[in-house]
């Protein structure tokens, strides 16, 4: 490889402004989706139209919702895998609050309000508890997929209110999706938090050096907690869409949706030990994976090709760095 | 511009780039054919490839009786979740398709966009495993449940002289098919009063679960006498796990598989025998029915005529049956085993 020998005028740079490498990491997520995007239309006569487009958004946007709150614990420096178990267990939730006759409002109240309580048991096991949050999501993951089990059995639900069908199905103007909407508002929102206030620079603090960021004033397990319920209201979030696009419940939806979720994060760049990460990366990593996933299906790829077009774009953005940062210097 | 961040771009977008040109354009030629979707539950299944078989078939002898130029396209997702053949069903909406075939992992999951595809002018129609009424306007079942079960539990009664106890090794605890068959085994055990149903385990249509859950079964049953497994996985773990425990001649595994799968633990008698449809007529029926669906004929409480199978009655919910499973054992796996 040619680049072992940088300069070491070029390495200096990198390692005095790393924001300098990040603005470049999406420049080229942005020209990534501009050459996906060219290829899709070449290779498929369907793909420049207005609902074919409108439906790359909705099978991402509600990963992307949830990937939106992921970004900020993984640059906290954590992670919760539970977000599939979080999803099934809040469907099931609302799924029940419907069967009971409550009205629409109380339905998607009910979805949302048992992401944040999963999110608030996730957060305590890691700030009060004390355990490593990789251990304990996995632990939780199984454990609200099994609440999900255990109510639902190899039953359904699907007794949903009239008007709950919109909320996933629905549009706000001509193929204009409402997740797209809300998708887009929420990134609107998370971008401002992460760049332009204190909390989303506590964030930043809490993730490179935790220890500091404690003894610098900051409430790091308050913060951290936060995020995880941040996390699992997401989820919660995730699970009111998915479901009304479903128009069911059954204890196994979202099956591997952690990993997806995970995969947007780490390839808008956002440093899987914490630390570094930005939102509109986040945002255009889970444009792209829509695009790259949507052409391929529609030119009949079988999924495996897709898994296998996924795995190696999480391996190029997640070793190349690495193998970098070994050779000749680093990103951070 | 840094070099090793143009590196790592350029590899990203050269890993995407052949990723995506490799791959055929569509179909874009003049006189467009009838473009009829197979989906499958997941690929990788030898069933679905055989049913893909059997549409090619249909295809071929339409064409040369002079009917419509037919192209098959054959797709599903990597595992059997639902959502993921949700986006089966909308790239398949995007590209106009004529028709849609699909056996669904969910039959509730699935409707909202099967009506969206039948909004848009697509025959939608379920094959093998079924979407809820209105999200299609047929379904060719395999064999009546009741058939299906039947079959099963006399081949548990055969493989155990009558006697003992049984358990059942499904694939997901959703599943549509599995369950009504399960079902309907449950109903038909009275006839027979030798046999003791003592579990029903789910191995989600997984090798690994399901060899796990067969070696469970049996460590926590030493005098199982036969294994149900009515799913082609499940029946080549249980098989596996059997043999692996050196219970092969005490524990038989039987129940719905395909020969190809099947035909070595049947050579070795862990299997003594099985039962699947042939799941080539399915793929030719489907594709039969279907392009009659999309010449604008047919539909519920008619009767489509699927080419050398004859006439396939579907009755006013839309329902129709290919037939009763066929039932293997050593003495034809051979042949069957070459074919599917």
């Amino acid at each position: 490889m040619s680049d072992v020998s940088l300069s070491a005028r070029s390495k200096a740079r990198v390692t005095r402004r790393p924001w300098h490498a990040l603005v470049r990491w999406e420049t080229l997520l942005v020209l990534a989706i501009l050459v996906d995007f060219a290829i899709n239309a070449h290779a498929s006569p369907y793909f420049l139209d207005p609902w074919t487009l409108s439906d790359v958004t909705v099978s991402v946007a509600e990963k992307a919702v949830v990937a939106l709150a992921m970004a900020f614990l993984v640059m906290a420096g954590e992670i919760d895998i539970s977000v599939g178990g979080i999803i099934a267990l809040a469907s099931v939730s609302m799924g029940l609050v419907a069967r009971a006759g409550l009205p629409l409002p109380l339905v998607v109240a009910s979805g949302i309000a048992t992401g944040l309580l999963a999110g608030c048991v996730n957060g305590a096991l890691v700030t009060i508890g004390r355990v490593p949050s990789i251990v304990a999501t996995i632990g939780t993951m199984t454990l609200f997929r099994g609440i999900a089990y255990a109510v639902l059995g190899d039953g359904v639900l699907k007794t949903y209110p009239p008007g709950f069908a919109w909320l996933g199905q629905g549009s706000v103007a001509g193929p204009v999706s409402f997740e797209l909407v809300l998708f887009v508002a929420l990134a609107a929102v998370a971008i401002v938090l992460r760049h332009a206030t204190a909390f989303g620079r506590r964030v930043v603090a809490t993730g490179s050096n935790p220890e500091a960021s404690r003894m610098s004033g900051i409430a790091t397990d308050r913060l951290r907690f936060a995020l995880f319920v941040a996390v699992g209201t997401a989820a919660g979030l995730a699970s009111v869409l998915l479901t009304s696009r479903l128009g069911s419940t059954r204890p196994s939806i979202a099956q591997g949706w952690e990993l997806e979720i995970i995969t947007m994060v780490i390839l808008g760049g956002v440093a899987i030990e914490g630390g570094i990460g930005t939102i509109p990366g986040v945002v255009l990593a889970a444009i792209l994976m829509g695009l790259v996933t949507f052409g391929l299906g529609l030119l009949n790829v079988p999924g495996i090709v897709m898994s296998v077009v996924t795995g190696t774009m999480l391996i190029v953005v997640v070793a190349v760095p690495a193998a970098l940062r070994r050779y000749g210097g680093g990103r951070q | 511009m840094n070099r090793r961040d143009l590196l790592a771009g350029l590899t990203a977008i050269g890993g995407l780039a052949t990723g995506s040109l490799l791959l055929p354009a569509g179909a874009r030629g003049a006189g467009r054919p009838v473009r009829i979707a197979i989906v499958a539950k997941s690929l990788g299944n030898g069933f679905f490839n055989a049913v893909h078989l059997g549409g090619d078939q249909a295809a071929a002898a339409i064409a040369s009786a002079g009917g419509n130029r037919i192209e098959v396209i054959f797709t599903g997702p990597t595992n059997t979740a639902a959502e993921n053949q949700i986006d089966v069903i909308n790239a398949l909406i995007a590209q106009h398709v004529d028709a849609i075939a699909i056996s669904a992992n969910d039959p509730d999951a699935l409707v909202p966009s099967c009506k969206r595809a039948m909004q848009r002018g697509i025959k939608v129609m379920a094959y093998d495993s079924s979407v809820a009424k209105e999200g299609r306007i047929l379904y060719l079942a395999d064999a009546t449940d009741q058939q299906a079960g039947d079959a099963c539990l006399d081949l548990a009664a055969d493989a155990c002289s009558g006697h003992g106890k049984v358990a059942i090794l499904s694939a997901t605890a959703t599943s549509t098919n599995q369950n009504s068959w399960i079902a309907a085994m449950k109903a038909d055990l009275p006839k027979h009063p030798g046999l003791d149903l003592v579990t029903v385990v789910y191995g989600d249509d997984l090798s690994d679960k399901s060899y796990r859950e067969a070696t469970a079964l049996l460590q926590k049953y030493p005098d199982l006498a036969v294994i149900i497994a009515p799913s082609t996985v499940a029946i080549t773990a249980a098989a596996k796990a059997v043999d692996d425990a050196g219970k092969t001649g005490k524990v038989f595994v039987t129940g719905l598989g395909l020969p190809s799968e099947c035909a070595g633990a049947v050579e070795k008698g862990t299997i003594k025998s099985f039962a699947i449809w042939n799941p080539v007529d399915i793929g030719y029926a489907v594709v039969e029915i279907a392009n009659t669906l999309v010449a604008g004929k047919g539909g519920p409480g008619s009767s489509i005529t699927a080419g050398k199978l004859g006439p396939i009655a579907f009755d006013a919910d839309g329902n129709g049956t290919l037939g009763k499973p066929t039932t293997y054992d050593k003495s034809d796996i051979a042949a069957a085993a070459k074919l599917f």
